[in-house]
């Protein structure tokens, strides 16, 4: 290996190992690299968006040409959209959408309020029996919905709580709290806590320097942590499906148990404009802050 | 961390607060800092104690209590009482209660006859998945961290499954496997997706492997980035081909961050209920081909909850069964890979 070939080709993304004998050989052999890397790139996409693509087209097809299977727009209508929130087929996707956010709302706040004190102390403080403290959190967020349907089913049952809003949030805390407190934990842990020090030196105490200095510059940490608890509130189904009513139930139930004008007839068109409904808002909330939820996810977040 | 933390009161602010000299003011601070954290940590372990600790430990109090119901000899209510193991013995090994208090093998129909098979089922659909997921997760990865122009794009598409909830997943692909539907218009067949035998579970695994891949991507990119390009210029200098590079620089480094991302996915895995669930309604072909340990305790609580109690028990131990081979035969490490990645990060 006499040619090191400089710079130029060492820093080329490649996976081809470069032996430049004349200089446009390389050159065509990196252009090749980037043509192959833009196929599988490619792939990648269309594996990602393909089936998501043909939910949206779908719930502008016309009910009639369901089947159509053309894969763009065609018979363009916006009638499965009335369809889907419509209440007239005993559906009640309006109100299912207010359950989830409100659901959402409600373990997002209580995860963070309880949490963001321990992923303070996680990140931050030195103190006996830390990594069995973390162990246990994760643990946690580990933890079988199924384990817990059972037991809450008879207890809700037994105090009259089935179908309230109480008792879908309470277990929801379940996951949402522990992935709260991990992701919040190795966001904490990138700040730069020498502000926090600076502060003590001119004289702040321990909370109000966490509360003057650090609570400020934690906030987009904060912010995203909260979305992606209530994304996995959002998301959740096996606990609502048991423990919701007919008033109460989120989205994802009311998606799963959508009906149409006919008895054994599913009704995809208006499904699909239904999950368009549920997912839109969802997409725009990630892509806007895709950076830091990417951080979050691969930083702290356990849940698919 | 701490050590600058130790230091840097003592130079300053000594005798403002009249401190004690530096030594004791370390150990003071240090058993402040105990306390402030344990005050700190005291709700998040309450409220864990409640919503996961006391819904466990009734579980296990209740998978020892006889479902009440009615005596098959008498035909009168009975209440339930102490029951020993017999609620484990019913799926474990398939004991039913016949008449006058013995114990016959359950009939076929019976739901604790489905036991075994929801066992299998769930452990085919985690391998299945998690092995499928893993390699094209690391494909995925592999591309999104070289350079070409539109990665940003790439990246903002891989969040796009993530993002839709299971549920919507489940209904979406629900359409595309339907009969008339483009997947079977794609391969010019007539499959019974939803409801044949093996096709209800490839249709589960294809549609989880679509939507749990990219999430797998994100977890090995994470781990990738964190190998540094010198090592590869070291190997490619020292003549290592691509395929050589893969194997012996890139799968040794990646490997505790691999590992800890496959492990999040076999638990994730082995509690899997939506997709089966709505995809194939819990059953498929024959009734119970796609029927997962999930689905089972859910489908039981309506017969009986301590019965129901006892099969989330063993489902739990399975997981927690698994997650400890993981970590002590594997040598998977959760918290110190982690705290690993989020250094490296910085």
């Amino acid at each position: 290996m006499t040619t090191v070939a400089g710079p130029a080709a060492a820093t080329a993304e490649g996976n081809t190992l470069p032996r430049p004998t004349t200089k446009n050989r390389s050159k065509a052999r990196r252009r090749n690299q980037g043509v192959r890397t833009g196929i599988q790139a490619l792939v990648v996409v269309l594996w990602c968006l393909l089936p998501f693509y043909w939910m949206v087209v779908t719930s502008f097809r016309d009910v009639g040409y369901t089947n159509d299977n053309t894969p763009w727009f065609t018979h363009f209508t916006w009638d499965n959209y009335a369809t889907a929130l419509s209440t007239k087929l005993g559906n009640n996707l309006p109100g299912a959408l207010l359950n989830s956010l409100f659901i959402g709302v409600c373990v997002t706040i209580i995860s963070l309020v309880v949490g963001i004190f321990a992923a303070y102390a996680a990140a931050r403080l030195d103190f006996k029996f830390k990594g069995v403290v973390l162990g246990v959190i994760l643990a946690a967020s580990m933890f079988p919905g199924v384990a817990l349907i059972t037991p809450l089913f008879q207890l809700f049952t037994n105090i009259g709580w089935m179908g309230t809003y109480q008792a879908l949030i309470i277990p929801e805390i379940s996951f949402a709290l522990p992935l709260t407190v991990y992701t919040l934990t190795s966001f904490f842990r990138e700040m730069p806590w020498d502000l926090e020090e600076a502060a003590r030196i001119d004289g702040c105490t321990q909370a109000q320097a966490f509360r003057k200095v650090i609570l400020p510059l934690a906030a987009p940490a904060v912010f995203t942590t909260a979305i992606l608890a209530f994304i996995s509130s959002w998301n959740e189904f096996l606990i609502s499906s048991q423990l919701s009513s007919d008033r109460t139930q989120p989205v994802t139930v009311a998606i799963a148990s959508f009906t149409g004008s006919q008895p054994h007839q599913e009704p995809y068109t208006a499904i699909m404009a239904a999950g368009t409904i549920v997912v839109v808002p969802l997409i725009i909330l990630v892509l806007i802050f895709q950076r830091r939820i990417v951080a979050g996810l691969t930083a702290g977040g356990v849940k698919g | 961390m701490s050590t600058s933390n130790v230091v840097a009161p003592s130079s300053t602010s000594t005798g403002k607060n009249g401190r004690p000299p530096i030594r004791a003011g370390a150990k003071r601070q240090r058993a402040q800092q105990s306390r402030w954290a344990f005050y700190l940590i005291i709700p998040t372990l309450v409220l864990l104690a409640v919503v996961i600790g006391y819904p466990v430990v009734s579980a296990i109090v209740m998978s020892f209590q006889k479902d009440a119901g009615l005596d098959p000899a008498t035909g009168l209510f009975v209440q339930g009482g102490f029951a020993g193991f017999q609620n484990y013995a019913h799926w474990l090994l398939q004991q039913c209660q016949g008449p006058n208090g013995t114990t016959i093998s359950c009939p076929p129909g019976n739901l604790g006859s489905t036991f075994w098979s929801a066992v299998g089922v769930t452990f085919f659909f985690t391998v299945t998945t998690v092995i499928l997921e893993t390699i094209l997760g690391l494909w995925f990865a592999i591309i999104m961290n070289r350079a070409f122009r539109g990665r940003g794009f790439v990246r903002a598409a891989i969040l796009i499954p993530w993002a839709i909830p299971t549920a919507v997943t489940a209904k979406l692909w629900f359409f595309i496997f339907s009969v008339a539907g483009v997947a079977n218009a794609l391969i010019g067949a007539r499959i019974l997706w939803t409801s044949d035998e093996w096709a209800s579970r490839f249709a589960v695994i294809i549609a989880d492997t679509w939507k749990t891949t990219p999430f797998m991507a994100l977890l090995i990119l994470a781990g990738l980035q964190l190998i540094p390009e010198d090592v590869y210029e070291a190997a490619k200098v020292d003549g290592a081909t691509t395929w050589q590079r893969f194997w012996r620089v890139t799968m040794p480094l990646l490997k505790p961050a691999l590992m800890v991302a496959i492990l999040f996915r076999v638990l994730d895995a082995l509690r899997i209920y939506d997709l089966p669930q709505i995809l194939t309604g819990g059953g498929g072909g024959t009734g119970h081909a796609t029927t997962t340990l999930s689905i089972l305790v859910v489908d039981q609580i309506r017969q009986g909850f301590n019965s129901a109690a006892a099969l989330s028990t063993i489902t739990f131990i399975l997981i927690f069964l698994v997650a400890f081979i993981f970590v002590r035969f594997l040598g998977t490490n959760v918290v110190r890979t982690q705290e690993a990645q989020q250094k490296g990060a910085k």
